[in-house]
This record gives structure tokens, C-alpha cells and sequence, in this order.
């Protein structure tokens, strides 16, 4: 009896014993540390005294960041514990660029309305965390999402609603501007993940092998060529490289992870070369941009106006040095569109490379989790899903930052939580929810054991339990396919198992041990 | 406020992004530890306060007669090392996580043998996996009789009964 008694303690223990996010709470405080003291030295350089709404703008970004680890240790406790704190410390460096240059008087720059996104977006978020208790659940929308992502791709092409601001076509105006290609990159990572996680197999496996590299067949080329032909066409119509890079470099990298079979990304980058060549031929606005890109510091094309923004993001850069010149002392203004497609350049020039360094390691850290959260969750919808919205992540900040470093191209896509934009901030927050719902998933505690371990009932000091081949032969729910890494937490394995092997092997092993061997011979 | 002091609050404040993004690497930095060890370790502990009280009397009467063997010892393979006491059920190996023994061995199939007692003796048996069972260099096919010290080569493991 009192065997019984004390697995039912280990039951309740083993509840309790969820992670304390001490970590995640550590390292917010660090973040919002970060953010609200670039708050008040922006306000001392400029002023001399506090900012104008310093005390509302640090509260509310403390307010929701705090209420978002709440949220977090109610339902999903076991969501990855760095990925939060790196957002927030981004969201509130972007968010004291954007008041050091709106308290610089430069036009259209607004830090009340990039915080009302802010907590907008941190508030969804969190909702999708509340409610949204399993990732697999948005598996039943693939082909809606698949919908709803070429409307919101084909929408800024409407006349009426789309409006071309600086060229690209990817606004859409309904009272307030909207950018839906932010939108559509969650549905199109739902879509593929949905789709090539029923269809993976038929592309990994059929096809003959050519020089070392296993081509797939013709007629399994299909998606690829109209989502090769969709983002040459989002390149064409509304001239943006960045979002016709962002789509399909998306669906080569899934379709990489889906498959596993490298000659995707080689037939993905000579299609997407190919395409961009042709198009840079053929179009003049895309030679255009090329040009300005090849050749910024050509004398015409500086004085025409073209390539001025480049290069003053390039002058703000180098101002910065090191170190930078400190927030509140540099000149970002100077830069067009410092507040959002060059924000990157603006803390460069106030932070300076060792600043920089720290922005994108945070990103990296943030991509890094999703992928780490993409290796450890177990059905291939989740796999899919986290390592396609983290591979998203990591290609639009490389499509930002190499566009402002002269790397690639320059393209109107903006930089996740920093960039001033409702759109982009509110979608990036909704592919953060999706991340740590995943992840909470991925890192909770199952019941099965771990591939390379012993199972519960097979451990050292847990001696066999009766009839445990029987229960062997049949496999557990939720078994994952062969191969996939099964992932548990360790520590809570024998609280899951024991209840159930315990009881019975000390209540019937003493007393029934010839049972025991008759019981083998039925074998 | 001074230019000196204007240089430590700008630098300061680098070093403030820099002690973040060091913090939460030495977070991740559990993450690069062996797959689970840390909470392993713990679970370990757990287990060992409670193991007099559990494993005591499950111990005892298991005990077997002389000569006859009292667990099964992986010799090669990833898991080489991990011991299983024996006790009178049968024992399932594969890479299934319904086995007793979960191997991460490519080459096995997810149920690969099954090593059961009767009698006195303790047998092996095949279960129709990929790659075979071997027992030296014959192949096993129906249940054979297993001596202690005989090596049963499931994919790339190497099981044997040890007394």
C-alpha cells in the first residue's frame, strides 16, 4: 500500500515540477534594461531630460513583455526560454531608434504608433498561445492557408486597394496601410509544411540519379515551377526582389527539409538565377535596381537621386565605427527611411559594428531555437512548420541586412521587430507564437522513451514489469514513424511510467514468482 | 554631464547588449550538453533516494540459482555499456520505443529479436527483422538457446547474457 502512496506523490511531483522560466525572466529583465535605458539616453542627448511619453512607452514594453512571460509559464511552459527576451530586446531597440528619430523631427517617423503595434502584436501573440493548444490543429487549414496566400500575394496588384510606394508594388491601402506579403509568408509556411508533409515521400523518393544527385521526376516538379512562377511574378508585377526571394527561397528550403535531398536547392537557386537574369534583362526597373546596386557611387546615378539612399545608409555606417557614436548623437535622418528600411543602418551609426553584432546574434539566436524546436518536435507537420517559419525569419533578415550592406540587391522588405510597420511587426510576433507553441510541444515531456535509451520497465532499477513484452508488441499511441528522434525530458520519464509498472511489479513479484516463469512459458 | 562620463554610459550600454546575448548563450549552452544529461543526472538522483526502498525487495527475489545468468550487457554498438538486469519476462530489442531495449542503431529493424527464458535456459529468437539476428556467424532463425557469454549481433549492437 504504501508503494501506491508514493507514486501518487510522484505523480503530483512530477506536475509541479514544470520549468520555472527563471532564465527567460533573467534575460527579459536584461532586455527590457536594454530598451528603456535607450529610451532615457535618447531623451538626455536630444533634451537633456526624459523623452516625451518615456514613463508610458517603458511601461507599456514592460507591461506586455512581463505579461507575456506570464502567459508563456501558464500554457506553455515548456516553450523554448530565449526566444522572447530576444524579441523584446530587439522590438525595444527598434522602438528607441524609431523615438530618437522622431524626436529629431524627421518625417513620418512615430513611436506611439510602432508601440500601439507593438503591444497589438505581442497581445496576438499571446492569444494564439492561449488558445491554440496544439500546433497540429493548423494542419486541417493547409489548402485555406494556400488561398489565402496567393489573395494576399495578388492583393496589392487590385486596383484600388494596392498602392506603389517607391516603386514596389506590395501595399495595400484599406484606411491604414498594409503590407500582406508579411502575411502571407505565415500562410504559404502553414501551406508548404501541410502540403509536403503528406507529399514528401514521392518527392524524396522517385527519380533517377544523375552525376551523384538524385533528380526528382518531371511531373513532381509541378509546385515548384508555379511557386518558381508565382515569385517571378510577384519580381515582375510588383517589383520587389525581396518579397519574390522571400516566398520561394521559403518553399526550396522546406522542400529541402522535407526531403532531404540536396538537388532541390541546386534546381531551386539555377531556376531563381535564371529567372532574375532574365528578368533584369528584359524589365527595366529590375536592370534598374541592379544597377544601383553594382555601381552606388557612380556619380549620375548618386545625383539622380537613385542611389542616395544606399549610400547615405552606407556613410551612416561607417560613421558609426566601432562603438558608434552613442544614442541621440549620430545623424540617421540624414539616411531616407532610417525608421524603417534602413534602421539597420541607423543603429549602425549609433551603436556601431559591436552594437550590430549584438542585433543580429539575436537574431541568430532566435532562428537558431526554431530550428533546434524543428529537430526536437516529433510529426513532420511540426518539424516542417518551425524549421520553415525559422528558415523565413533568418532569409528576411539576410534579405534586409545584405540589401543595406550591398550584398544582394536592396528590397523593400523590412527588418522583424525593428523596422518601423504594423504589418511586419504584428505578422513577426504571430510566427514568434507559432515557434513557441511548437516548441512547447517539442520540449514537454512524453511518456515514450528516447531512441538510445533503456525503456521505463527496462532501466536499471526498475526491474522488468510482468508481461512488458506483451505491452511491448503493441505500440504506443502516438508512436512517430521509424527513423523520426523520439525526445523526452528525461526527468519526468519515470514519473510518467512508474505509476503504472510500479504497483504492479511490487504488489504480484514477491508472492507470484513461479507465476513469473509459467507465465514465460505460454512464449 | 561630461564627455568621460557621456563614453562610459555609451560604452556601457554596449556592454549591457553584449552580457544579453552572453546570457542566453550560457542558457542554450544546456542544450549543447549531452542529450539530456543534465536532467538525466537529476532523474538519477531521484531514483537512487528512492532505490532502497523500491529496488530492495524487487532485487531479492530475483535472485537466481548459481551459474545462471543475471543480466543482459550491451558489448559494441551506440549503446555498448548498458546493462539490463534480467528478471523472468522476456526481453524485446529494437529500435521501437515500445521495446525494452530502445536501440539507436540504424541497422536494426524497430523489432528485432526478442531474448526470452524457459526453463532454466534463456533462448533468442528472430522477429522477421531486416538484417538478421547472428549468433557468431550463423543466422538465427527460429528460438535457439543462448548461453551466458555469447555474443547476439543485432544490426551494429552486440548483446550478450552475463552472469
Amino acid at each position: 500500500m504504501s508503494t501506491v502512496e508514493t507514486t501518487g506523490e510522484r505523480t503530483v511531483s512530477s506536475t509541479e515540477r514544470r520549468p520555472t522560466r527563471l532564465a527567460e525572466l533573467f534575460l527579459l529583465i536584461l532586455a527590457l534594461t536594454g530598451g528603456i535605458l535607450a529610451f532615457a539616453m535618447v531623451g538626455r542627448s536630444i533634451s537633456g531630460e526624459l523623452p516625451d511619453g518615456f514613463w508610458t512607452t517603458s511601461g507599456l514594453l514592460a507591461l506586455v513583455s512581463l505579461g507575456a512571460h506570464v502567459v508563456l509559464r501558464l500554457r506553455a511552459p515548456w516553450a523554448d526560454q530565449v526566444i522572447l527576451p530576444a524579441v523584446v530586446l530587439l522590438n525595444g531597440l527598434g522602438l528607441a531608434m524609431i523615438l530618437r528619430l522622431e524626436q529629431a523631427d524627421m518625417n513620418g517617423a512615430s513611436a506611439s504608433s510602432q508601440l500601439m503595434y507593438t503591444c497589438l502584436g505581442a497581445v496576438v501573440a499571446m492569444l494564439i498561445i492561449w488558445f491554440l493548444r496544439d500546433h497540429r490543429w493548423i494542419r486541417r487549414l493547409t489548402y485555406t492557408a494556400m488561398v489565402v496566400g496567393l489573395v494576399l500575394v495578388v492583393l496589392p496588384l487590385v486596383p484600388g486597394i494596392g498602392r506603389e510606394i517607391n516603386g514596389a508594388r506590395i501595399w495595400i491601402n484599406i484606411g491604414f496601410s498594409v503590407q500582406p506579403a508579411e502575411f502571407a509568408k505565415i500562410a504559404f509556411a502553414i501551406f508548404f509544411a501541410g502540403y509536403l508533409v503528406a507529399n514528401r515521400d514521392t518527392l524524396a523518393l522517385a527519380g533517377k540519379k544523375i552525376l551523384g544527385l538524385q533528380l526528382p521526376r518531371l511531373r513532381d516538379l509541378g509546385p515548384i515551377i508555379i511557386v518558381w512562377a508565382a515569385s517571378l511574378g510577384v519580381l515582375v508585377f510588383e517589383r520587389d526582389l525581396g518579397t519574390s526571394l522571400l516566398f520561394f527561397g521559403l518553399f526550396v528550403a522546406m522542400l529541402y527539409l522535407a526531403t532531404a535531398r540536396f538537388s532541390w536547392i541546386i534546381i531551386g537557386l539555377v531556376l531563381f538565377a535564371a529567372g532574375a537574369l532574365v528578368a533584369s534583362s528584359v524589365f527595366p526597373h529590375v536592370a534598374a535596381r541592379m544597377d544601383v546596386w553594382l555601381h552606388p557611387f557612380d556619380a549620375e546615378l548618386y545625383n539622380s537621386g537613385r542611389s542616395y539612399q544606399i549610400v547615405q545608409g552606407t556613410f551612416a555606417m561607417a560613421a558609426g565605427g566601432l562603438f558608434g557614436t552613442g544614442w541621440g548623437e549620430g545623424d540617421p535622418y540624414l539616411v531616407p527611411f532610417a525608421f524603417s528600411d534602413f534602421i539597420y543602418a541607423s543603429l549602425g551609426e549609433e551603436l556601431g559594428l559591436t552594437g550590430l553584432l549584438v542585433v543580429l546574434l539575436a537574431y541568430v539566436l532566435i532562428v537558431q531555437r526554431g530550428l533546434r524546436t524543428a529537430l526536437a518536435v516529433r510529426d513532420g507537420f511540426g518539424k516542417l512548420l518551425a524549421g520553415g517559419l525559422a528558415f523565413v525569419m533568418a532569409l528576411q533578415v539576410f534579405t534586409v541586412i545584405g540589401g543595406i550592406t550591398r550584398i544582394i540587391p536592396l528590397t523593400g522588405l523590412t527588418l522583424p521587430f525593428m523596422a518601423q510597420g504594423g504589418s511586419s511587426l504584428l505578422a513577426n510576433w504571430i510566427v514568434i507564437a507559432l515557434l513557441l507553441r511548437v516548441s512547447d510541444i517539442a520540449r514537454r515531456p512524453s511518456a515514450l522513451p528516447v531512441r538510445g535509451t533503456v525503456a521505463p520497465g527496462g532501466a536499471m532499477h526498475d526491474p522488468i514489469v510482468v508481461g512488458g513484452h506483451e505491452r511491448g508488441s503493441t505500440p504506443a499511441a502516438g508512436t512517430p514513424a521509424a527513423g523520426t528522434p523520439v525526445r523526452r525530458s528525461a526527468a519526468d520519464a519515470p514519473a510518467g511510467a512508474t505509476p503504472s509498472s510500479h504497483p504492479t511489479e511490487i504488489v504480484g513479484r514477491a508472492p507470484h514468482d513461479p507465476d513469473h516463469r509459467s507465465g514465460g512459458e505460454h512464449l | 554631464m561630461s564627455e568621460l562620463t557621456f563614453t562610459l554610459l555609451r560604452l556601457g550600454y554596449l556592454v549591457l547588449l553584449w552580457v544579453f546575448v552572453l546570457t542566453a548563450i550560457a542558457v542554450l549552452r544546456r542544450d549543447l550538453a549531452p542529450r539530456g544529461a543534465p536532467r538525466a543526472s537529476r532523474a538519477e538522483r531521484r531514483r537512487e533516494q528512492e532505490a532502497p526502498a523500491v529496488a530492495a525487495p524487487a532485487a531479492a527475489p530475483s535472485k537466481p540459482k548459481r551459474g545462471a545468468p543475471t543480466r543482459l550487457v550491451v558489448t559494441a554498438g551506440p549503446l555498448s555499456g548498458t546493462t539490463l538486469p534480467l528478471s523472468s519476462a522476456s526481453i524485446l530489442i529494437g529500435r521501437a520505443p515500445g521495446c525494452t531495449l530502445v536501440l539507436d542503431d540504424d541497422f536494426s529493424s524497430s523489432r528485432h529479436a526478442r531474448i526470452f527464458p524457459q526453463g532454466d535456459q534463456w533462448f533468442v529468437e528472430d522477429l522477421g527483422s531486416t538484417n538478421g539476428t547472428f549468433m557468431g556467424d550463423t543466422k538465427v532463425s527460429g528460438p535457439i538457446p543462448l548461453a551466458p557469454g555469447v555474443g547476439v549481433q543485432i544490426g551494429r549492437s552486440v548483446v550478450e547474457l552475463q552472469g
